[in-house]
């Protein structure tokens, strides 16, 4: 149906630069999300792309074809508001036939494909109330009904679920992931939660202070994040960072040492980084498990008992924190000493710019 | 977006009956003042309406029956003076509130110096009405003095003499420049208040300026378009010290509005009872008035 390109896409407000420089490919049928926390500049990307916000700098090409001065409706995109922005005077059937309406399109053909587009989301006991009427699951229904009956070749969301409930939105993100494949349209979708992004996207554009720090699967920036802020982002609980020096090399990786003397190897090359440097290493609260033999010695804080599972916040023999992820029939507790063990496999090294070391192999879900 | 509020659960009848016996105390006090403030008034007009009561003839007394009512509905100055409310409130209404959604419309983009041109379109509501129309009289619509004469003149056009030509439509030219501010003021802030992401998703959906307005502005600005119709009414349907102090009612009747002509009534011919009876009908008049505003308001209030 449609592709979008962005070429050094820049915006500025008066003096300072929001945008600076975003080059992206979004393929035909992609699901792309941009992620990033807040003010980071999602939503004025968003409204770029959308033709709501000029472009200070850049091309900006919608199937091959540069739109930088075509006007928001003649884009053949549709846009749902994170305020939804149903109009409150008209009926839910209003609303979705509204932009058929301004396209002068008849009223039997603009019944049926409202009618269609409350098929799909399951609207059609609604479609005679008003917005003020509905939950605000169905308010949100009717805002991406409202994109749909437009038939657009581009499907634009700026944070559509963050004004749900939990237990809706997790219902609402399968309903999407569901839409996507049913309509078989190309998405573009701005969201700060990471669960989304991992969930819902085909492709995660990870953006900080207005440049892209990495763009790629989910697995992607889960296995192999590009530097210490994608790390931190993406996965929860959050990365832990802890303090290292670099040994050194050889075929099996590189070697470095913890701050309590602890010697991890990790399967990567080293890139820039020098022997005897300080680096960062990453583990993951999950890749990380209690092991009386384990390298790493610590004292249990605090445990987070969620049931399935079990957070323990331990602080190490040399004052840092750490996180850690174990099974909720584990029966450690607070006060509690502890060493733990981890597969170097599953560690990441970053080093002093915060760029991380390029792993020996790629994860195989991460291709 | 008042709609996401949540309603408060229902209170049981009887906790509601309780809390209205034991509130009632504390209320009554300021109800009985205000009880007394209408009905002592309201009481005595009707009481004079049905006396012969002429200052000029104060033999003549006693009760008059419907005598006053009679005398004063076969009159044709006071159906005059009713058609001539009516013009004029239904005239005021029109000009405040289409110009008044203009200019609110005008002053929610942004432009330079919008702060001091705010405060000036703001400020005929504070002149008070006496003064703004002697200002319009003698300073504006003078045939010989006045801009509008001069202007007239430079142009080598005849001055129009507003009051002897076009006296009603004086009248109401006065009384919307007074009014207008008050509907900007209104509309002004509900225009701002209109959602900035609706006018973005109707801009995607293809509505161009006079669509965005006639489709999401206007409907948006409909209850504050009833408040500014309800509250304009009340008080120009008792417009009279701009007809005071220029047309006096004239040329002839033809500025006289049920306001004038009860003051001509009971203090030009001294006839109270007479004036009376015809402060009766226009708070008779008044609280129909009222009566359909309010209802239809209060029912566009509940959305
Ligand atoms: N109209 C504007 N004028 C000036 N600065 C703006 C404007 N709109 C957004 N910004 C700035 O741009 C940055 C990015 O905003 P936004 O795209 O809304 O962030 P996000 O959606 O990622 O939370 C913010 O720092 C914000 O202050
Ligand atoms: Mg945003």
């Amino acid at each position: 149906m449609a592709t979008l390109e962005l070429r050094d896409i820049r915006k500025s407000y008066v003096a300072h630069e929001v945008i600076k420089g975003v080059n992206l490919d979004v393929a035909d049928r992609d699901f792309v999300v941009f992620v990033g926390p807040s003010g980071c500049g999602k939503s004025t990307l968003l409204r770029m792309i959308a033709g709501l916000e000029e472009i200070t700098s850049g091309e900006l090409l919608i199937d091959g074809k540069r739109v930088n001065e075509v006007g928001p409706a003649d884009r053949g995109l549709a846009m749902v508001f994170q305020s939804y922005a149903l109009y409150p005077h008209m009926t839910v059937r209003q609303n979705m036939g509204f932009a058929l309406r301004m396209a002068g399109i008849a009223k039997a053909e603009r019944e049926r494909k409202v009618a269609e587009a409350a098929r799909i989301l399951q609207l059609e006991p609604y479609l005679d109330r008003r917005p003020k009427e509905l939950s605000g699951g169905q308010r949100q229904r009717v805002a991406i009904g409202r994109a749909i009956v437009r038939n657009p070749r581009i499907f634009l969301f700026d944070e559509p679920l963050s004004n749900l409930d939990a237990s809706l939105r997790g219902q609402m993100r399968i309903e999407l992931a569901r839409l996507h494949q049913e309509l078989d349209a190309t998405m573009v979708y701005v969201t700060h939660d990471q669960v989304e992004a991992m969930t819902l996207a085909s492709k995660i554009v990870v953006l900080q202070a207005g440049k892209v720090e990495q763009i790629g699967s989910p697995l992607e920036l889960y296995h192999h994040p590009a530097n210490l802020f994608v790390a931190g982002f993406i996965g929860s609980p959050r990365m832990n960072f802890l303090e290292a020096r670099i040994l050194g090399a050889d075929g099996g990786g590189v070697r470095v040492a913890l701050r309590s003397g602890a010697e991890i190897v990790v399967p990567a090359a080293m890139g820039g980084a020098q022997a005897g440097g300080t680096a960062t290493l990453g583990i993951r609260p999950e890749s990380l498990r209690p092991d009386p033999e384990g390298p790493i010695a610590g004292e249990v804080r605090l445990a987070e008992r969620l049931g399935g599972l079990t957070l323990l916040h331990v602080t190490l023999a040399g004052g840092e924190p750490l996180v850690v992820q174990i099974e909720g029939g584990d029966r450690t507790g607070a006060r509690e000493p502890i060493r733990l063990a981890v597969d170097g496999a599953a560690c990441h090294i970053f080093d002093e710019s915060g760029q991380a070391l390029p792993a020996l192999e790629r994860h195989p879900l991460a291709a | 977006m008042s709609s996401t509020a949540i309603a408060p659960p229902a209170a049981p009848a009887a906790q509601d009956r309780s809390r209205t016996r034991s509130t009632l105390p504390l209320i009554a006090p300021s109800v009985g003042v205000l009880l007394l403030w209408m009905i002592v008034p309201l009481v005595m007009t009707l009481w004079f309406s049905f006396q012969r009561y002429n200052l000029l003839n104060p033999e003549v007394g006693g009760f008059a029956g419907f005598e006053n009512y009679e005398f004063l509905v076969t009159d044709p100055d006071f159906w005059a003076s009713l058609t001539n409310t009516l013009v004029l409130v239904g005239s005021v209404l029109v000009i405040t509130v289409v110009f008044g959604t203009l200019l609110a419309v005008l002053f929610d983009q942004p432009f330079p110096g919008q702060g001091i041109a705010r405060v000036l379109a703001i400020s005929p509501f504070f002149v008070m009405p006496t003064v703004s129309a002697l200002v319009w009289k003698n300073l504006m619509m003078h045939p010989i003095y006045g801009v509008l004469g001069v202007l007239a003149r430079a142009v080598g056009m005849e001055p129009v003499d507003w009051f002897a030509e076009y006296p009603m439509a004086a009248i109401i030219i006065i009384v919307s420049w007074q009014w207008l501010p008050f509907a900007l003021l209104i509309l002004l802030t509900a225009v701002q208040s209109l959602d900035h992401e609706q006018k973005e998703a109707a801009r995607m959906d293809g509505a161009g300026p006079v669509a965005q307005f006639f489709f999401i502005t206007l409907p948006h600005l409909g209850r504050a378009i009833s408040v500014v119709v309800m509250i304009e009414t009340i008080f120009l349907l008792t417009v009279f010290a701009e007809i005071f102090v220029t047309t006096s009612g004239g040329p002839g009747n033809a500025t006289t509005n049920l306001a004038f002509l009860i003051y001509a009534r009971a203090l030009l011919q001294f006839d109270v009872g007479g004036g009376s009876a015809g402060g009766v009908v226009a708070i008779i008049l008044a609280n129909i008035v009222a009566f359909f505003l309010v209802r239809s308001i209060a029912r566009r209030l509940e959305v």
